[in-house]
């Protein structure tokens, strides 16, 4: 009976379908997981007021966000320390977000379920992100402009909003000013530096020089000077507003407004406020700057590097790969050197990615680098300009990585094109360079593109190597701006992935981050989904269009 | 095969061209094979053939699978070099010129002498582009000269009222017998003087064939044609000469109606009476 049933195969049937299942509920698992927690980071929670009576202890009040449960059963809560009665068999303890870092040392404090005396969400709770020292959780009691208080009870919440929000438009100039502005003087002055290190290098250091210099150094001195008075003027205007509020354990705080993101009322709002506080969250984290050591606002910096990267990556690796491909396929004769070294590139693919950053680390930043300096930029020593890791060697580091599938990938492209279209062109009188141009490498071409989606979704998630050759936590500047050469290849940059590892495990204040992490690495498998997508409707459309005769 | 019964053939061949004296000014060699042997690496798969080509006439190789005849017919254009293995000697003269000369430039010998595969082989672009190919690599741009030289192509190939509406359409969204006669037509735009075609009909269907056949039959006033077939009856109504080829060698070669009533050789006769073959 069993063995007609396993000759019949259905055995093998449901073998094949629980693997493909099991793929599939891991796969969609993982990615429900990062998305149902790194997309609910952003809803507004409530706040929660606590009475909170620890054995022995006085009513004290806690404000602060519900996080996390956990249950412990009664012998290990026992063994922990916990008092445990004997009608308990459990110890439920809640961990609450209560921020205030800067009066009470700590955002986060586990508290005990049975200590709970009782929980409500009063509506007038006022909740703070902060430029420093994380949220403020707590009641608003006044507003105070230039020292004195002009708004207190009722009337301060909505006079507060007005007031943050003018604050926030000085900002965005201050910003502004100091990033473009002020950050374009200083390039140009250090370019002007640089300029007069080099001609005195060269010995062309005369007078004449001297003195254009000095003008041009004049010149932006003087602008430096014109924004720097705009500056402080900016910076006092935003620092004259404060308010005061009152945190949990009754302390009264007064915050600079300059200081303040964000004020809201969770417990207050309504659906269309919290989608709309949601909406504006996503909208931040996409294209904020990181704050507070990477565990708040955005990501921007992070997103712009790893497309770059990839970018840049995509443009160097297709060229090579096609190019070797095509020699190795089309040119070279086919024999025991061209089997080696076939065998030699598929080898190079598992290769594990940390060496190919040891390798870039070696030979394209400190040889390859270090000469480039010594040749090109003797005026800008001793800091190294190419010879320090970068966006170039990052991007060259990790073509290198992901040469093998493009040039595996297009060889199989152009073994399969029949060769009677070959044929066809070079009987019509083209040499084997047109053949090749015309006909070959444009048939071949969505191969060309299965090999770089492959090649992209290799280094999108790639952050081993990457460490060692260009990214770092935080970069101050893009490598794309508005300053000449515009493109700064030279330039370190940040990345997704390596976002996920230093905020999740690098960062000073884990528990707040984690939500972050998941949030990252949700965005991080979009932008690699993107790439991804992107590359396979080019492929689609030129396979559509050089649909190869069959057989 | 003795040199003495190939120069026979050869003798042969000029008795019936004397016949046709009136047709003087069509008498003229178009191309000559003088003497060629051909290896596949050690393998010799031709053997000393010598023959004549008439210019502007239809000759037809016939023979069994394997014989040669698509080889020798590859020799004419030089496919046979992206062979890596092949060896030639002996000598093709194309107009009294040696194409297997050192100095001949081997696509430009391509563009004199036009090639029809087995299976149609459009490349992947438009009909237009098809047609337009061979002009564009002669770095012909000209619009106007493009469409132009495209129309007279495709109705040189009898193909032109089919496609005049659609000539943007992917080439191989068209029929079997319409990519074979566009394939031809793209051999006749940048007009060579010789079309080689390597058993055009064998993959269409009867109707597909016959329109072929109507078009050899226009084509031969402008080019000479030499054409590869299977089929004898083909042969017969398509060619003015036929060679017949066994085994790498010529046997016979005469005018088809000669070849095919009144043959010279015992294997000849047995081929075309379908004793072997």
């Amino acid at each position: 009976m069993i063995k007609l049933w396993i000759k019949s195969g259905s055995p093998w049937v449901w073998l094949n379908a629980a693997a493909v299942s099991t793929c599939l509920i891991m796969v969609i698992a993982v990615l429900g997981l990062i998305a149902v927690r790194g997309a609910a980071h952003f809803w507004p929670a409530k706040v929660a007021q606590f009475s909170y009576q620890e054995e022995g202890g006085l009513v004290q009040t806690l404000i602060g966000e519900h996080v996390d449960t956990s249950i412990t059963s009664a012998a290990m809560a026992k063994s922990t320390g916990h008092k445990m009665a004997d009608n308990e068999d459990t110890l439920v303890q809640y961990l609450i977000k209560t921020g205030n870092r800067d009066v009470t040392g700590a955002d986060f404090r586990w508290i005990l379920e049975r200590d709970v005396k009782n929980m409500d969400f009063p509506a007038n709770l006022i909740v703070i992100e902060r430029r420093e020292w994380g949220n403020f959780y707590g009641q608003l009691l006044a507003v105070k402009e230039n020292g004195k208080i002009i708004a207190n009870g009722e009337k301060a919440v909505s006079v507060v909003h007005k007031k943050i929000a003018a604050a926030l438009a000085i900002f965005g100039q201050i910003q502004h000013l100091e990033k473009k502005e002020i950050g374009s003087i200083n390039y140009s002055l250090e370019r002007l530096r640089l300029k007069e290190k080099k001609l005195k290098l060269k010995d062309l250091w005369n007078a004449e020089a001297e003195r254009e210099v000095a003008a041009e150094k004049a010149g932006y001195e003087q602008q430096y000077n014109q924004y720097q008075t705009q500056l402080s003027e900016l910076y006092q205007k935003v620092r004259q507003d404060s308010l005061i509020a009152k945190t949990d354990v009754g302390k009264e705080v007064e915050i600079s407004l300059a200081k303040i993101v964000r004020l809201y009322q969770p417990n207050s709002m309504n659906l269309f406020d919290k989608i709309g506080f949601y909406g504006a969250k996503i909208v931040e984290f996409l294209t904020d700057d990181p704050r507070e050591a990477n565990t708040e606002g955005g990501i921007f910096p992070a997103i712009f590097g790893t497309v770059m990267m990839v970018i840049m990556m995509s443009i160097i690796v297709t060229p090579f790969g096609v190019i070797a491909a095509v020699y190795m396929r089309e040119y070279a004769k086919q024999g025991f050197l061209t089997r080696l070294i076939r065998i030699s590139v598929n080898n190079l693919a598992g290769v594990p990615s940390i060496v190919y950053g040891v390798f870039g680390l070696g030979f394209f930043v400190y040889i390859l680098g270090g000469n480039i300096d010594q040749l090109f930029f003797p005026e800008a020593a001793p800091a190294p300009v190419y010879g320090t890791p970068g966006l170039l060697w990052a991007s060259i580091t990790l073509a290198l990585l992901t040469l093998p599938v493009v040039i595996v990938s297009t060889e199989e492209g152009l073994s399969r094109i029949p060769s009677s279209i070959r044929e066809g062109s070079l009987a019509l009188g083209a040499t084997k360079l047109e053949t090749l141009w015309l006909t070959v490498l444009p048939m071949a071409s969505p191969a060309m593109m299965t090999g770089l989606i492959l090649a992209v979704a290799r280094a999108a998630g790639e952050v081993a190597p990457l460490m060692l050759v260009g990214v770092v936590k935080l970069a101050p500047t893009l490598p794309l701006d508005g300053n000449f050469p515009f493109l700064h290849l030279d330039r370190k940059f940040m990345h997704l992935g390596f976002h996920i590892y230093d905020v999740g495990f690098q960062s000073p204040n884990v528990e707040a981050a984690r939500p972050l992490v998941y949030a990252t690495a949700l965005l991080l498998v979009v932008v690699i989904i993107g790439l991804n997508l992107a590359a396979i409707v080019i492929r689609n459309r030129l396979r559509e269009k050089y649909r190869a005769l069959e057989g | 095969m003795t040199s003495q019964e190939v120069r026979t053939h050869t003798i042969d061949m000029n008795s019936v061209l004397l016949n046709r004296a009136n047709q003087s000014d069509l008498e003229e060699t178009c191309i000559k094979v003088e003497n060629l042997n051909l290896f596949y690496g050690e393998k010799q798969a031709l053997y000393g053939i010598n023959m004549e080509m008439p210019k502007k006439k239809v000759t037809a190789y016939i023979g069994p699978s394997g014989c040669g005849k698509s080889t020798l017919l590859r020799c004419i254009n030089r496919m046979n070099d992206l062979v890596d293995s092949v060896t030639i000697d002996g000598k093709i003269l194309l107009d009294d010129e040696n194409i297997y000369e050192k100095s001949v430039n081997v696509a430009a010998l391509r563009r004199r002498v036009g090639m029809v595969f087995q299976k149609p082989n459009p490349f992947p672009k438009s009909i237009f582009e098809n047609v337009a190919y061979g002009l564009r690599i002669q770095g012909i741009n000209d619009k106007r000269i493009l469409s132009e030289t495209v129309e007279n192509a495709l109705r040189g190939a009898a193909l032109w009222d089919e496609m005049k509406d659609r000539l943007n359409d992917n080439a191989l969204g068209i029929s079997g017998g319409q990519q074979q006669r566009l394939v031809i037509a793209r051999a006749i735009a940048i007009e060579p003087e010789v079309l080689l075609l390597d058993e055009p009909a064998s993959a269409l269907d009867p109707i597909s064939t016959l329109k072929i056949e109507e078009l050899i039959n226009e084509l031969k006033e402008k080019y000479t044609i030499v054409i590869v077939t299977h089929n004898m009856q083909q042969a017969a109504r398509v060619s003015d000469y036929t060679a017949f080829m066994y085994m790498g060698e010529l046997v016979e070669m005469g005018t088809t109606s000669e070849l095919f009533t009144n043959p010279k050789k015992k294997q000849t006769e047995d081929y075309i009476t379908g004793r072997y073959g």
